[in-house]
C-alpha cells in the first residue's frame, strides 16, 4: 500500500523543529510500524539524508523504549498496543499518517522522535522501591499473599514506563505512572512498612518535575499500552492524604521539640 | 594465558560455603574507599550495582538506555528456576544442578553450576521481598510451572513477564542506592573500550550517546554485565541494541573468550514474514506445557490445519522423545523443527514453520484456563500475525536467542584480566553447550546479588593497587583509539547502509554457524566474513556527526565488532570436532541423527586469546572434570 508520512524532525533540544513529508510505496501489511520506519530510514540513507531518530529496543512491547504520537494518539489507535507491536494491517492504502514525539515539558526532545524521560527515574529514586536489604529476605512462602491481591498488584506492576500516559494527558500529568508503582507496592504485604512514606516521597518528586496535575480526563488510561486502570490514581491519592494527615516522615513516639 | 579456575577444595556441596567462610572481606569503613564500574543494568548488572552499593562500595553504573529499567532482561517471559521443592515432586539442589549440567550436555563447569543451584532459592526470597508479584496459588503460596529439560515443576513466574518483574525489582533496589548516593548512574553512556593498567582492569572509555563526548573513567575493578551476542545473526530474539562491543573490546585487551560457538536457537519463535523483518519474537517455552507441536505427515501438504485429520498429523516431539515430549530441551526441539521443514513438511509461508496447537488442552482445561496462563502471549501473537491462536494453531520456528559462550571466568567470576569480572550472559560459566529454560534469570541474579559481593571483596582485599586517574597516558591512548574508530566509520562515506552490510553477515552466520554446522560451510563462511568485513570498512555509509545523538553511528561501531566476533565463532565451531548441545556438527551424529559428543577429545572449555589483527587467535583449554555427575549420553527419549 501507499502512505504519506508527516514526521516531526528536530535536530536537537534547541532546534524549533518542523514536519517533513515522505511518500512511501509498497508498504507491506505484515510490517510493524517501526519496520515501516526502518524501511523509510534505509531509503533516506540511500538518498544521503539523515535517518529519523526514534527510540526502540525490544520490539516486543515490554522495554518501554519506543513511543511516538501517531495521528494524535500515543502509540497509535490500536488499544493496548505499543507502537513496536502496531502493525501496518491497521492502516489503509493512501492514508496520511502524522508522527510526533511525546509532547510534554517534562520530556524535552533529544532529537526527532526521541525525548528525555529521566524524570521518571528520579520519581522512582524518590521512593519507588521496598528497601529490603539484599540477603535478609525470609522464605518466599513465609507471607502468603492472596491470589487476587497478587494478580491485582501485577496488573499495576505491568507498567513499562514508556510515558504514553504523560503524552496523552492534556495537562501532561504523570499520575498514572506514579500511581501504578504506588499501587503495585502498596497492595503487597512486603510494601506496607514504607507505604505512606513512599506515596508522599514519590508524589512530592513528581510535583518537583515539570508534570501537570490530574483533572480526571482519563486519557492516560485510554492510551496506556498495558491498559492500567486509573484506580491506581485513587489508591495513590488515598495513600498520599493518609501520609499528609498522619504526619508520615516524623519518625518516633516522642514529643517533637 | 593462564587458566586457573580457582575452584575451592572439598566436596561439591561444600565448595561455595567454604569460599564464603574463608574469603577475605573488606572492613565496612574501608569499602567506600573502593570504586567499582558496572557496565550494563540488566538482571546481573542492576543486582550487582545494588548489592555493592548497599555494602558501601562506590559504584558507577553505565548503560546505553535512557533508563536502567530497559535492559533486555526485561523481555524474558517464562520464568525463573529454583530448587524450592514447594511442589513436593522430588526437586532438590542436586537435581537442579544435575538437570543443568545434563541440559548443558556436560560442557559446563560443575562447581559453578552447583553454586547456582544452591543460590536459586535465595533469589526467589529476595525477589518476593523486593515486591515481585509472582503467581500465587489460591492458598496464597507461590505457584510453579514446568519448563523444558526437567521432570519437576520448579519454575516461578509472573504471567508471561517474569523478566520484567525481576528486573523492575533489581532496578528499584538500584534506584534506592542511587538515592542513597552509593551508586552513580550514567544513562545513555556506552562503553567502547576497556583500560588495562599494569595488567589489571582499571577503567573504561565511554561515549555519551546524547553529545558524542568520549570520556574515561577509572576504578579499582570493572564488572561487565553486558549480555549476549545473538544479534551477530542479525535476526534474533534479542533487543535491537544488544551487542558484543563491551566483551569484544575486553577480549581484544586480553580477556579469554570461551566457547564462542555455543549459541542457543530457541524453538518457539514467530516465523519471519518478510525481507524487512527487523527481529524475531519469542513465544515463551512455557507454552509447550500445554501446546502440542506437530506438522502434517505428508510433505507438501498445504491444507489449513483444521482440515488435516488427527491421523495425518505427526506430533514429532512426542513420537521421538516420549518421556519429555513437547518439553524436550531447546537445542533438540529446534533441530527437530528444522528437520521437519527440511523434509518439506513445514507449514506457513515459505514452509519454515511448525504448529504449536492448543486445541487439546483447551478442550481438556477450558479456554479460560488457557487464557489465564498464556493470555498475554496469545495477544502478542495475534498482534504480530493477525491470527487468533485460540482458533488457529500458532506457527513457530527456531530463532537465535541466547549465547552460552562468553568471556571466560573463574569460580570468582573474574576473567583472565585481573580486576575484570564478567556476570550473567556475558560470561560463559553455567550453561555449557545448551541452556535450559528459566535459568538465565537465575544466573544473572545469582551472579549479581550473591556471588560478586563475596568474590569482588576478596579481590579488593587481596590486591594492593596504586591510584589511577583518567588523565594518565593509558587512558589517553585508549580514548584516542576510540575516537579514531568513530572518525573512520564516519569517513568511509561509502554506498551501503550499516543494516545492508549487517543483514548479509547475519545470513552467512545463520546458514553456516546456526542450527547445524559443517567443516566445509564454516571454512567458506570464514572467508566470506573476512571479505564482508573489509568491504564494510571501505563502503559503509554513516551519516551525521560524531558530536551528536547519532543512532547509525552507534550501530555502525557495534556491527564492526560483530564482524570480528563472527569469525571467531566460526573458528571455534570448526575446531570443536564433535556435536554437543546447541553446537551440531553434521559430521558428528549418531545413526538416528542425535548429537554425537566426543568426551575423549572435547571435554573441555575452549578459550581463545587475541593475538593481534590479522593473526590467528591462540587456543587454550580448560579441562572439565566431573566428580559429582557421571558423564552420560544425554537422552530425553
Amino acid at each position: 500500500m501507499r502512505l504519506t508520512l508527516h514526521v516531526w524532525r528536530q535536530k536537537g533540544p534547541q532546534d524549533p523543529g518542523r514536519f517533513a513529508t515522505y511518500e512511501l510505496e509498497d508498504v507491506s501489511t505484515h510490517m510493524s510500524f517501526l519496520e515501516m520506519l526502518d524501511v523509510l530510514n534505509q531509503d533516506l540513507i540511500g538518498r544521503g539524508e539523515e535517518p529519523i531518530a526514534f527510540e526502540h529496543d525490544c520490539r516486543e512491547g515490554i522495554c518501554g523504549s519506543c513511543g511516538m504520537v501517531i495521528d494524535g494518539v500515543p502509540h497509535g489507535t490500536q488499544p493496548g498496543t505499543t507502537c513496536c507491536q502496531l502493525h501496518m494491517r491497521h492502516f489503509s492504502d493512501g492514508d496520511e499518517v502524522v508522527v510526533e514525539p511525546w509532547r510534554a515539558r517534562a520530556f524535552p526532545v533529544v532529537k526527532d522522535l526521541v525525548v528525555n524521560r529521566s524524570a521518571f527515574d528520579r520519581i522512582v529514586q524518590a521512593g519507588g522501591f521496598i528497601s529490603a536489604r539484599i540477603g535478609s529476605a525470609p522464605d518466599g512462602n513465609a507471607i502468603p499473599i492472596p491470589k487476587a491481591t497478587a494478580e491485582r498488584a501485577m496488573d499495576f506492576a505491568e507498567c513499562i514506563g514508556c510515558g504514553a500516559c504523560v503524552a496523552a494527558c492534556p495537562n501532561s500529568a504523570a499520575m498514572l505512572f506514579v500511581a501504578a508503582k504506588i499501587a503495585h507496592l502498596g497492595l503487597l504485604p512486603q510494601g506496607q512498612p514504607e507505604r505512606l512514606e513512599r506515596a508522599k516521597a514519590m508524589v512530592e518528586q513528581m510535583e518537583r518535575e515539570a508534570f501537570g496535575a490530574c483533572t480526571n480526563y482519563r486519557a492516560c488510561e485510554a492510551a496506556c499500552p498495558k491498559e492500567i486502570s486509573i484506580q491506581a490514581i485513587a489508591m495513590m491519592n488515598r495513600d498520599f492524604r493518609k501520609a499528609m494527615l498522619s504526619g508520615t516522615g516524623h519518625i518516633g513516639g516522642k514529643r517533637k521539640r | 594465558m593462564k587458566l586457573d579456575a580457582r575452584i575451592p577444595s572439598g566436596p561439591m556441596p561444600e565448595k561455595w560455603t567454604r569460599l564464603q567462610e574463608e574469603v577475605k572481606l573488606v572492613n565496612p569503613a574501608n569499602r567506600r574507599k573502593y570504586s567499582v564500574i558496572v557496565v550494563g543494568t540488566g538482571l546481573a548488572g542492576a543486582s550487582a550495582a545494588a548489592s555493592l552499593g548497599e555494602l558501601g562500595f562506590r559504584v558507577q553504573a553505565f548503560f546505553y538506555h535512557d533508563s536502567a529499567r530497559r535492559a533486555h532482561s526485561i523481555a524474558a517471559q517464562g520464568g525463573i528456576n529454583a530448587s524450592k521443592n514447594y511442589q513436593n515432586d522430588g526437586d532438590s539442589v542436586h537435581r537442579l544442578f544435575y538437570d543443568t549440567v545434563k541440559g548443558g550436555d556436560f560442557r559446563a563447569r560443575e562447581a559453578n553450576v552447583h553454586r547456582l543451584a544452591e543460590l536459586s532459592m535465595a533469589i526467589i526470597d529476595q525477589a518476593v521481598a523486593s515486591g515481585v508479584p509472582f503467581a500465587r496459588e489460591y492458598s496464597g503460596y507461590l505457584a510453579n510451572r514446568s519448563f523444558g529439560g526437567a521432570l519437576v515443576s520448579r519454575t516461578f513466574y509472573s504471567r508471561g513477564q517474569t523478566g520484567q518483574q525481576l528486573l523492575l525489582g533489581a532496578y528499584s533496589s538500584l534506584a534506592a542506592q542511587v538515592a542513597a548516593g552509593t551508586v552513580v548512574a550514567h544513562p545513555r553512556t556506552e562503553m567502547l573500550d576497556l583500560v588495562v593498567v599494569d595488567g589489571r582492569a582499571r577503567g573504561i572509555v565511554t561515549r555519551d550517546l546524547s553529545t558524542g563526548k568520549v570520556e574515561s573513567w577509572a576504578a579499582d575493578a570493572v564488572l561487565l554485565c553486558t549480555g549476549g551476542y545473538s544479534n551477530v545473526f542479525f535476526l534474533s530474539t534479542n533487543a535491537k541494541n544488544c551487542n558484543t562491543t563491551a566483551i569484544w573490546r575486553a577480549y581484544r585487551r586480553g580477556a579469554g573468550f570461551a566457547n564462542p560457538c555455543f549459541t542457543q536457537i530457541h524453538p518457539t519463535c514467530i516465523p519471519q514474514s518478510g525481507d524487512y523483518q527487523s527481529k524475531l519474537t519469542l513465544m515463551s517455552e512455557s507454552l509447550r506445557n500445554d501446546g502440542r507441536v506437530w506438522v502434517p505427515k505428508r510433505a507438501g501438504d498445504n491444507r489449513s490445519p483444521d482440515q488435516v485429520p488427527e491421523e495425518e498429523r505427526d506430533y514429532y516431539l512426542e513420537r521421538m522423545y516420549p518421556s519429555y515430549g513437547n518439553l524436550a530441551p531447546r537445542d533438540i526441539s529446534s533441530r527437530a523443527a528444522k528437520h521437519m521443514c527440511d523434509e518439506g513438511r513445514g507449514v506457513g509461508p515459505g514452509g519454515r514453520g511448525v504448529y504449536l496447537d492448543f486445541s487439546d488442552s483447551t478442550r481438556r482445561l477450558g479456554e479460560h484456563v488457557i487464557r489465564d496462563r498464556y493470555g498475554n502471549l496469545f495477544e502478542m501473537y495475534e498482534r504480530i500475525t493477525g491470527e487468533d491462536p485460540y482458533r488457529v494453531p500458532m506457527r513457530i520456528y527456531p530463532a537465535p536467542h541466547y549465547t552460552m559462550g562468553g568471556l571466560w571466568v573463574d569460580y570468582h567470576l573474574m576473567s583472565t584480566i585481573p580486576g575484570l569480572f564478567v556476570l550473567g550472559e556475558a560470561n560463559f560459566s553455567d550453561h555449557g553447550a545448551n541452556r535450559l529454560g528459566a535459568s538465565a534469570l537465575m544466573q544473572g541474579l545469582a551472579d549479581g546479588y550473591f556471588v560478586i559481593p563475596y568474590t569482588l571483596a576478596a579481590y579488593l582485599a587481596n590486591t594492593q593497587q596504586t591510584a589511577v586517574s583518567p588523565g594518565q597516558a593509558e587512558f589517553r591512548e585508549v580514548e584516542a583509539e576510540v575516537e579514531d574508530r568513530v572518525k573512520r566509520l564516519l569517513a568511509a562515506k561509502g554506498s551501503r547502509s550499516v543494516d545492508a552490510c549487517y543483514r548479509e553477515l547475519g545470513k552467512v552466520m545463520f546458514e553456516a554457524c546456526g542450527m547445524s554446522r559443517t567443516a566445509e560451510g564454516l571454512t567458506a563462511a570464514i572467508d566470506t566474513i573476512r571479505g564482508l568485513k573489509e568491504a564494510y570498512w571501505k563502503d559503509v555509509r554513516v551519516l551525521g556527526e560524531a558530536a551528536d545523538f547519532n543512532q547509525e553511528l552507534e550501530k555502525a561501531g557495534r556491527v564492526a565488532d560483530f564482524f570480528e566476533l563472527a569469525e571467531l565463532m566460526c573458528v571455534d565451531a570448526l575446531t570443536r570436532e564433535e556435536s554437543c548441545g546447541g553446537h551440531f556438527r553434521e559430521e558428528h551424529q549418531m545413526a538416528d541423527g542425535e548429537a554425537k559428543r566426543d568426551d575423549e577429545s572435547f571435554c573441555h572449555v575452549t578459550v581463545w586469546e587475541h593475538a593481534g589483527d590479522g593473526k590467528a587467535p591462540v587456543e587454550h583449554r580448560e579441562p572439565l572434570e566431573f566428580e559429582s555427575v557421571k558423564l552420560a549420553t544425554r537422552s530425553y527419549k
